[in-house]
């Protein structure tokens, strides 16, 4: 395997020599995650470990241990953490097309959103006639007078349908804007702006309640999945083992394109992608397929997200939600891969804390995160801790 | 930058975000107090209504400390911010219940964040008090009403207007915010209107998004619109879009007299973002007006005052308002207490059982009653004209106090159904 | 004052204690038929009641009626200062009642000497004819001697005999009033449309609404025009100061919309200041605002460039993401100042209302002045760019930093200069939005996705390209709203974005020349 030198690439004249050393760190460190196979062993017994955590620790810990025990887990705390399992699903997705590819998007709520919309309307036929009018039909459409369902729903009766739309909406969407956009060549922050602009009109075409999504008030008050209730805490911890399954697994299948010789191609797209055009390569295939795959990710995550939270509404296409999975991997350490895990975890862990006792400081906190991470911490924690290490 | 400086930031951001790690330690339990959570918007586009609410329930709760507690003990408010953002409602409720182990709530306005904690309050068997006018189609054991449904608030107004005193509106404009209150009420209001004979071609119903700001285009259409025959606007516009929507009004020169607008969700707080001149005549539609001549809320706009003076509540320390909902959380804290107290316990399903017939002599100037079954109060309904200081003038009320009707007669799907919630099965 | 030299013809009843009574006190009902009975012979005193009525300044108690004038109470009758009882209750007017005294005031003023007078008078009988009133309506249309007035006057005799019971009159009324083209006279014929049973006068009606209707499209495309245009003003005060940045600096500010936001609160403060120092000058706010709202900006910006974005040049994504890092603790820093609600900003008296271009077109001034200075806000920036030594050195750095630095231009101070500069114009958008919306932190967040479009449509480097985007993208928006409603409009303004960017990757008016991007 041919390793990338440690100079700093030739880039436009006008880039400040900073950034260039930037970049230079930045290899070194993508280098290092090939080290083997001292690297491996960690890295296999880091995913034994987890797989322990989440799939033994956690259940024991919340069903077994009494509530009074000292390591008792309460529903809340699993809840939380099952919610930012997602994210972290989330986060990865984005070091995928961002780390790994330098593909910044702000527009990734949207496709977390549309997974978590297709998994909502099927809990949402799942509540059958127990809603508020008893009528087969979700309560929005009785107040907007509908007698029937839209074509959009037509299938919405059928888990298996409803997976595959879980899969096949963001994906679609992601495909046929990745490939106009990438066409023509739109780069760096033009292609930011305009999956703000995608997410944002996503945003509002949800918000109405024409739609037929339920507006502003979105899915609620399910019942069932697949024909078992939700709100015991049996369903909710083997919809966490879930999660934290999937999780582990989107890492393993991460680590496996990283390191094969579309990620090297990935990696040279971000670094120089003049350079590869010109080396024969076709950027837009590649850079299609990532941003593809990233998107169906993070529908996945988003339809493990509804359940669990028990909630979806427009208020997740938000720039500002797309943002702030951005921020997650650029906390934890961008092109790492453990980074956004690590990253998500630790703003939202600390989102709720500041949240739940100075929710006045949190926006100060987050704010100076931002500020913080890029000004001095490029590399994000897990690069602080490697870098302490050395 | 150079390199020691970077060394030195690195060091002090891995500090910093060392210490707000630690943040995730457990705090420890305080004294023995009565937890009472407080589930208001304090930002975002619904903080210009709800923000006074939270503080309505700091009053209370300090008035009943200040005479000894409830069962001996203090009582002591958890404050969150669910930030407008309904599944953030969802989550802090589970918070408050969960973690902070409150006995009863006092919280939401929008009936989208009621709907999001709803379900949350079912399965944990908690109390909510919800203090806003709203569409009904609702009944649920774990929440008290405290504000107007549908037949307490929107068909009396409208009756109003077709009324001549009210100006005789032959067409009508439905304008709301999109989601489920609007829809819903225009719902119950359009039946209501076929019932008197209105045709669908008089009838135009609109909807913006929160947070809407631009209100050209819709002022024109109404104007348009109202050449066509005497006509009135019902609106529904939720939180601080109302700001934009009356500049716009005052400034197009639509006058009250010419197209009234009648609005459920614009009091006294929300008026105080508009300069009131050219809204004057303009109406709301509300079970309590601050300039209501009653000995009781006499007391109450003293008390608050007082209050809002004495903890620097910026707007209220120079202009103190109390508006409807303020009323309505008032009279609902109020008569927890005295469930609690006659239940001995702030056990649930004990106060739910105890708070069936409590009264409480209410600042409108009525004597309030919470209806022995269905979960309402029972209240009198005014109608009220801006004035040029921001006031409203009442100008018709009903006879007496009206029961409330949570399940419209005007929805056919609603044949048959009880007055009293049903008796929630247990699901675990 | 003016009404004082209106007499109507006939005997002058002078007003009576019970006339006075019956006018203020009672049913609405009642009220109103006492005031049609004293319209024909009323006096200057009962005129001057009828307005204090009308101005919300009369009190009562169980034995009198008294005016307040300057907090002093008169009696209506003799006019001498009596005491105001503690007692004495507000008389309420609801609209109806109101509707009828302005309609009396109206007709009494038909009669004023002063021609603006008349003028206002018809226009506010226009909408309420009432054949109550007819027979004073004839005297004055016979009386008038303005030709301009005086077939306004016949407007509103047609309107009342819409009504009559002789076809022919019927008939006459009809004709006239198709020339009125006034929403008001459409109404009117709409209504008598329905229970008309004379052929002739169906038709006439017809023919009357056809010529209304016409008139009123031409009132309503200007409208959509005007708000385009106001909306793609608003749009380009706010791109104008990020186009700046971008345009010329590369850098990418997510805290853009901040800076408007403060601009917007300095707006505020200096709203306060006035209220409580000079109230006599209270509506010249505005004007100190506009210079305020900039340096506060500008400062805030200055900050902003030299503590954060300096480090980040070159790495766009990177101040992308630092400078919304800074937004959110610029937001949270005003709830703690200001609190978290929004902050009321009142509109100075000469920016409230409207002109009445057209019977169904108001253009408000606000909304006017906002493009006036927009339009000055561009040729300001457009002239210092293109005519001063900070343009031209901000111009040398753009095209070619290494060589301005070798030719003596110190860069970093012009970074740092021109971000305040941009920030400073952010600012002044903020000053023009706390005029029209909502002041409250979010307010930055609303229009930060349009401003970012905007600056990306028009291509970057040139002012042309953000002016041309903005108007557009402004008139476009408005013009789907009135097809398919608000939300439908931006979604739709939004695919057609994203879409024209696929097509022309660097907008609109992109500069030219070999500029790679790695």
């Amino acid at each position: 395997m041919s390793t990338v030198t440690g100079a700093a690439p030739l880039g436009h004249p006008e880039r400040s020599e900073r950034s260039a050393a930037g970049d230079a760190v930045m290899l070194r460190y993508a280098q290092d995650d090939m080290r083997v196979p001292h690297g491996l062993v960690r890295r296999w017994s880091g995913i034994a470990v987890a797989l322990v955590v989440v799939g033994v620790a956690v259940p024991v810990a919340n069903l077994l241990v009494p509530e009074t025990g000292a390591l008792h887990l309460s529903d809340y705390a699993v809840q939380l953490i099952a919610k930012i399992m997602c994210y972290a699903i989330a986060a990865l997705a984005m070091d995928l097309i961002w780390g790994y590819t330098g593909i910044l998007s702000l527009g990734h709520g949207a496709f977390f959103a549309l997974g978590g919309y297709a998994m909502g309307m099927y809990l949402m036929r799942q509540i059958g006639s127990d809603g508020q009018y008893h009528l087969p039909m979700p309560d929005f459409m009785v107040f907007l007078n509908w007698k029937e369902f839209p074509w959009h729903w037509a299938l919405s009766d059928s888990f298996v349908a409803q997976m595959a739309l879980v899969i096949l909406a963001p994906g679609l969407l992601a495909f046929v804007f990745g490939f106009f956009a990438f066409r023509s060549r739109i780069k760096g922050v033009y292609f930011s702006i305009i999956t703000q602009a995608m997410t944002f009109a996503m945003m509002l075409l949800f918000f109405r309640n024409e739609t037929g999504f339920g507006g502003n008030n979105g899915f609620t008050d399910f019942k069932r999945i697949l024909g078992v209730t939700i709100a015991t805490p049996q369903t909710r911890m083997v919809l966490f083992v879930i999660t934290g399954c999937t999780l582990i697994g989107f890492y393993l299948v991460a680590r496996a394109i990283v390191g094969s010789k579309f990620g090297r191609v990935l990696q040279a797209i971000r670094d120089a992608e003049s350079r590869v055009m010109f080396t024969g390569y076709d950027p837009l295939r590649y850079k299609l397929a990532i941003w593809t795959f990233s998107a169906v990710m993070c529908g996945v995550a988003g339809a493990l997200y509804v359940p669990q939270v028990g909630i979806i509404n427009p208020s997740e296409m938000t720039p500002a939600a797309s943002i702030e999975i951005a921020i997650w991997a650029a906390v934890g350490g961008r092109a790492t891969l453990i980074g956004p895990i690590v990253g998500a975890f630790f703003v939202n862990g600390a989102k709720s804390v500041f949240t739940q006792y100075l929710p006045e400081y949190w926006l100060y906190v987050l704010g100076a995160m931002f500020i913080a991470v890029t000004l001095f911490l490029p590399q994000g924690i897990v690069g602080l801790f490697r870098r302490v290490r050395r | 930058m150079n390199p020691s400086r970077r060394h030195a930031g690195k060091t002090l951001t891995a500090v910093a975000l060392g210490v707000a790690t630690l943040g995730f330690a457990p705090f420890v339990q305080a004294a023995d107090t009565i937890k009472i959570g407080v589930l208001h918007s304090l930002s975002g586009t619904m903080a210009i209504s709800e923000t006074v609410l939270k503080d309505t329930v700091l009053m209370a709760i300090d008035e009943i400390n200040a005479k000894g507690g409830l069962l001996g003990k203090q009582l002591e408010a958890v404050v969150v911010d669910p930030a407008s953002n309904w599944p953030l409602f969802a989550e802090k409720a589970k918070q408050l219940i969960g973690q902070d182990k409150v006995v009863v709530t006092f919280g939401c306005w929008t009936s989208v964040s009621r709907k999001s904690v709803l379900p949350v309050y079912e399965e944990l068997n908690s109390l909510l008090f919800y203090p806003v006018q709203y569409e009904g189609e609702e009944l649920s054991k774990n929440v008290f009403y405290t504000g107007a449904a549908p037949n307490q608030q929107a068909i009396p107004a409208v009756e109003y207007l077709m009324s001549k005193a009210g100006g005789g509106a032959k067409r009508w404009v439905l304008l709301g915010t999109d989601y489920v209150y609007p829809r819903t009420t225009n719902k119950i209001l359009r039946s209501f209107l076929h019932s008197k004979g209105v045709k669908d071609e008089d009838i135009d119903e609109k909807y913006t998004p929160f947070g809407h700001g631009d209100y050209q285009t819709i002022v024109a259409d109404i104007k348009k619109f109202s050449a066509g025959g005497k006509t009135a606007v019902v609106s529904t516009i939720n939180g601080d879009s109302n700001v934009p929507f009356y500049k716009e009004l005052g400034n197009a020169g639509l006058k009250a007299k010419d197209v009234p607008v009648v609005a459920f969700s614009v009091g006294e707080e929300e008026l105080r973002g508009v300069d009131p001149k050219p809204l004057v005549g303009h109406l709301a539609a509300w079970n309590y007006f601050m300039s209501i001549k009653s000995p009781a809320n006499t007391e109450f706009i003293k008390k608050w005052s007082a209050y809002a003076k004495a903890k620097n509540i910026p707007g209220h320390k120079d202009k103190p308002l109390t508006n409807d909902p303020m009323e309505a959380t008032y009279i609902g804290f109020n008569m927890w207490a005295q469930a609690v107290k006659k239940a001995g316990s702030t056990d649930t399903d004990k106060v739910i059982t105890a708070m069936a017939g409590q009264t409480f002599a209410a600042p409108s100037g009525i004597t309030s009653m919470m209806d022995l079954k269905n979960h309402h109060l029972h209240k009198s309904v005014f109608i009220g004209e801006i004035k040029a200081d921001g006031q409203f003038n009442v100008v018709w009320k009903t006879p007496g106090p009206v029961k409330a009707q949570p399940w419209s007669p005007f929805i056919p799907e609603n044949k048959g159904k009880t007055d009293e919630p049903a008796m929630m099965a247990a699901k675990k | 004052m003016v009404l004082g030299c209106v007499l109507l013809s006939g005997t002058a009843w002078s007003l009576t204690p019970q006339q006075a009574r019956a006018l203020a006190v009672g049913e609405t009902e009642e009220r109103i038929a006492a005031l049609n009975a004293q319209l024909a012979g009323a006096d200057e005193k009962t005129v001057a009641l009828i307005q204090a009525l009308s101005d919300d300044a009369v009190k009562f108690t169980d034995s009198a009626v008294i005016v307040m004038k300057d907090d002093k109470g008169h009696d209506p009758v003799t006019g001498a200062e009596v005491a105001v009882p503690a007692t004495a209750e507000d008389v309420v007017n609801n609209n109806q009642m109101r509707s009828e005294l302005d309609s009396a005031l109206a007709t009494i003023k038909l009669f004023s000497k002063d021609d603006k007078v008349r003028a206002e008078a018809v226009k506010t009988l226009q909408g309420e004819p009432d054949e109550a009133k007819l027979p004073l309506v004839e005297k004055a249309y016979a009386a008038e001697t303005v030709p301009a007035i005086k077939e306004a006057i016949g407007h509103v005799r047609a309107a009342m005999l819409l009504g009559s019971a002789d076809t022919a009159r019927r008939l006459e009324a009809s004709r006239s009033l198709g020339e009125s083209g006034t929403p008001a006279t459409k109404t009117l014929l709409l209504e008598r449309q329905k229970v008309e049973t004379d052929a002739a006068v169906k038709g006439a009606i017809a023919v009357a609404l056809g010529r209304i209707e016409g008139r009123l499209k031409w009132g309503e495309r200007l409208g959509v025009l005007f708000t385009g245009v106001s909306l793609g003003s608003i749009l380009l005060l706010v791109a104008l100061g990020l186009a700046i940045t971008y345009g010329l600096m590369g850098v990418i500010n997510m805290a853009h919309g901040e800076l408007m936001m403060i601009g917007a609160y300095t707006t505020y403060v200096v709203q306060n200041l006035f209220r409580t120092w000079l109230p006599g000058w209270f509506d010249a706010y505005v004007i100190v605002a506009i210079p305020a709202a900039f340096l506060v900006s500008a400062l805030v910006g200055a900050v902003l460039e030299r503590g954060v974005i300096r480090f980040l040049y070159g790495r766009p994504l990177e101040t992308l993401l630092a400078t919304w890092g800074i937004s959110l603790v610029l937001q949270q820093a005003v709830r703690t100042i200001f609190g978290a609600q929004n902050v009321p900003v009142e509109n100075p008296k000469w920016l409230s209302g409207g002109i009445q271009a057209m019977s169904n077109l108001v253009l408000p001034y606000n909304r006017i002045a906002i493009i006036v200075f927009a339009v000055l806000v561009l040729a300001g920036v457009a002239l210092l760019i293109a005519r001063t030594r900070f343009g031209l050195f901000i111009r040398g750095v753009t095209q070619n930093r290494r060589m301005a630095a070798c030719v003596g231009v110190d860069t970093a101070k012009i970074d740092m200069l021109a971000f305040s500069f941009g920030a400073g114009i952010a600012g002044l958008g903020g000053v023009a939005l706390s005029q029209v919306g909502n002041v409250g932190p979010d307010l930055g967040q609303s229009y930060i996705v349009d401003s970012f479009l905007v600056v990306v449509v028009g291509g970057v480097g040139q002012l042309a390209g953000t002016v041309v985007a903005a108007l557009g993208l402004g008139v476009l928006n408005k013009l789907l709203e009135g097809l398919s409603g608000a939300v439908l409009a931006k979604i739709m303004v939004l695919v057609a974005i994203v879409i024209f960017i696929q097509r022309k990757p660097s907008g609109l008016f992109a500069m030219k020349g070999r500029s790679a991007e790695a």
